[in-house]
């Protein structure tokens, strides 16, 4: 028998190679949530990549037309849970643009103030996990350390670190105290420190290189044809920021530089974070700077917005108000809008048809994401197994927003 | 007073009109954004002028959804968002159809639009023709009924459970431990729908 007389049917080429299929997730843990990707493997080549999505469908836009335009609010933060409060911002800009209401100066800069942290939030966890993911342990340690903090100047503003529900429509809830408005400069002086150690863990480390480098490569013409935005552009060589391109809130009076990557591949997108959490470092410094200089209030009072404490305990008007204001809510022209910010994954739309009533007709929730995945089969055909990793981190994938 | 940019979609929408006339059937500037309302019979043709005319270039989609008008003959309206990042301008179009009628795909001209049009599929159970994958998206395997049309409940029909003697997740029809809580805070004073408590007594009392 071990004389190899059976083994002639391997030679004889008789024999039929099938195509190996696999099911990425929806539990492993490179695949940022619960994606469930099928795959179709040659080899370790993988030929066709369906991703299965909606694991994590909660009916938010269903909801939302139940519910007020206040109550709705909550909801943004648990799309993207990693930098919530950029998803509020959105929906708030959506309401004003509706009711017509101008946001205090002091409100828009807590408002970009908190988005660049948001960005800072989300492009920590983003760069650190993948390098996890193509194999680096230590970067994810450290950063998530440092959302930590960012956590907590969260948790000091609004009082929650996560599920902030802090931008109102109509301004900010609630005022900064000056002593946390000298913690965030602080911190912002020491993290370019932190990021310098990131950089130097992995911007020239020999393993990460040979994992991003060249993998995942996106061209010009593959940005238009899959309807990609953010750092999924910029990292290709196009300078498009809808902070810089359609500047909302106050970006206008900003100074900051938008990074490009020249190539197009993982690599380009990890060096695009890295440079724009700089930038939104020096916009963190810049906004502190001008709130310093800027008291007042921090909510347009009117309508849509709640009165002040003071005012409710004295006067009866405001008091009902009050009351009406969080039974009944606000009611918003009749009309169609749509509002996008720069979220740090990409353009962060919403689409709000108002019937003139106090609760939305119909909301939709355009995520960035969402498109991002959409594009992976094509991105990862003819790449091997170990890529799919990298490239679903590269893109940056969050199930709260793609699933809603 | 307009804005510079609402003049600046004036300006393309007239443009639209004047070199489509066939394809829009209304447009408007209204917050700053311009709307062009198009029959579903040309929405390819016109999409594929607006990605290729030197003067749109809208190169990217952004977002394609649907709306229920229960109350509209043409019960559905779907919104295609465009973009285009060359000329730095974005446009709406709105195609209305009725309950059994389809939509053109656009995959073959826009590639990200098959996730979106899956998703309208899966939501409103709108049929677009000449789509390459028409699967639903969002909802579970073997999901049924089209959860953003306004008449089905939030509640949904099943909900699941894991079942300790069959050792599986079960489907079950969905049974409230608690009225739903819905509750309506609109003034009584202000367009309220209902008939308020005692109302009813009115003509009574006329006749």
């Amino acid at each position: 028998m071990m004389d190899g007389s059976k083994f002639d049917d391997a030679l004889t080429g008789e024999q039929k190679i099938r195509n190996f299929n696999i099911n990425f997730g929806p539990q492993h843990p490179a695949a940022h949530g619960v994606l469930r990707l099928v795959l179709e493997l040659d080899g370790e080549v993988v030929e066709r990549c369906d991703p299965h999505i909606g694991l994590l469908h909660r009916g938010t836009e269903k909801l939302m037309e139940s519910r007020t335009y206040l109550q709705n609010l909550p909801y943004f933060d648990r799309l993207d849970y990693v930098a919530p409060m950029n998803q509020e911002h959105a929906w708030c800009l959506a309401i004003e643009k509706l009711t017509g209401v101008e946001v205090p100066r002091r409100a828009s800069l807590i408002r970009v103030l908190y988005s660049e942290i948001g960005r800072v939030l989300n492009h920590l966890l983003n760069v650190t996990t993948q390098a996890l993911d193509v194999g680096a342990l230590t970067p994810p340690l450290w950063g998530f350390e440092e959302r930590e903090k960012l956590m907590v100047f969260y948790e000091r503003a609004c009082g929650a670190r996560l599920h902030a529900a802090y931008f109102r429509p109509g301004g900010v809830h609630q005022d900064l105290p000056d002593a946390l408005l000298d913690d965030i400069e602080q911190w912002a002086h020491e993290f370019p420190e932190f990021l310098d150690d990131v950089g130097g863990l992995l911007t020239e480390n020999r393993i990460f290189k040979q994992r991003n480098v060249d993998i995942g490569v996106v061209t010009e013409e593959d940005i238009l044809e899959y309807g990609f935005s953010g750092v999924m552009v910029r990292g290709s060589g196009l300078a498009w920021d809808l902070r810089r391109a359609q500047p909302y809130e106050c970006y206008d009076e900003f100074d900051f530089q938008i990074p490009v990557g020249k190539n197009g591949d993982c690599y380009d997108r990890y060096l695009c974070r890295m440079e724009e959490m700089r930038q939104s470092v020096s916009i963190i410094k810049q906004a502190i700077a001008k709130l310093r200089d800027c008291p007042g209030d921090v909510l347009a009072r009117g309508k849509i917005t709640p009165p002040s404490r003071t005012d409710m305990k004295q006067s009866m008007e405001a008091l009902i108000h009050h009351f009406k204001l969080y039974t009944e809510g606000f009611h918003v022209p009749e009309g169609e809008v749509y509002c996008a910010v720069e979220a740090p994954k990409g353009e962060f739309g919403v689409y709000l048809v108002a019937d003139g009533s106090n609760k939305p007709y119909r909301a939709k929730l355009r995520a960035p994401g969402f498109l991002h995945l959409q594009a992976m089969d094509y991105i990862s055909k003819g790449h091997q197994l170990a890529d799919v990793a990298a490239i679903i981190g590269t893109m940056d994938v969050v199930f709260g927003e793609i699933d809603r | 007073m307009p804005s510079d940019l609402a003049n600046q979609m004036t300006e393309l929408g007239s443009y639209l009109e004047a070199k489509r006339p066939d394809c829009v059937l209304a447009w408007d500037v209204t917050q700053d954004e311009l709307n062009v309302d198009v029959a579903p019979s040309s929405l390819t043709g016109f999409v594929e002028f607006l990605k290729t005319d030197a003067t749109c270039k809208f190169s990217t989609l952004v977002d394609i959804t649907g709306v229920d008008y229960p109350g509209r003959s043409k019960r559905f309206d779907v919104v295609y968002h465009m973009l285009s990042m060359y000329q730095n301008h974005r446009i709406r179009l709105r195609v209305s159809i009725r309950e059994d009628q389809m939509v053109p795909s656009i995959v073959d001209i826009h590639p990200s639009a098959n996730w979106f049009e899956r998703e309208v599929f899966d939501m409103f159970g709108i049929l677009f023709s000449g789509h390459p994958d028409l699967r639903r998206i969002l909802t579970d395997y073997g999901f049924r009924g089209y959860p953003l049309r306004k008449d089905f409940p939030t509640t949904g029909y099943t909900e699941v459970r894991y079942d300790e003697v069959e050792k599986r997740v079960v489907y079950e029809p969905v049974s409230l431990v608690q009225e739903y809580r819905q509750f309506d805070f609109m003034s009584p004073w202000e367009g309220a729908e209902y008939i308020l408590p005692g109302d009813e007594k009115e003509k009574e009392a006329k006749s």
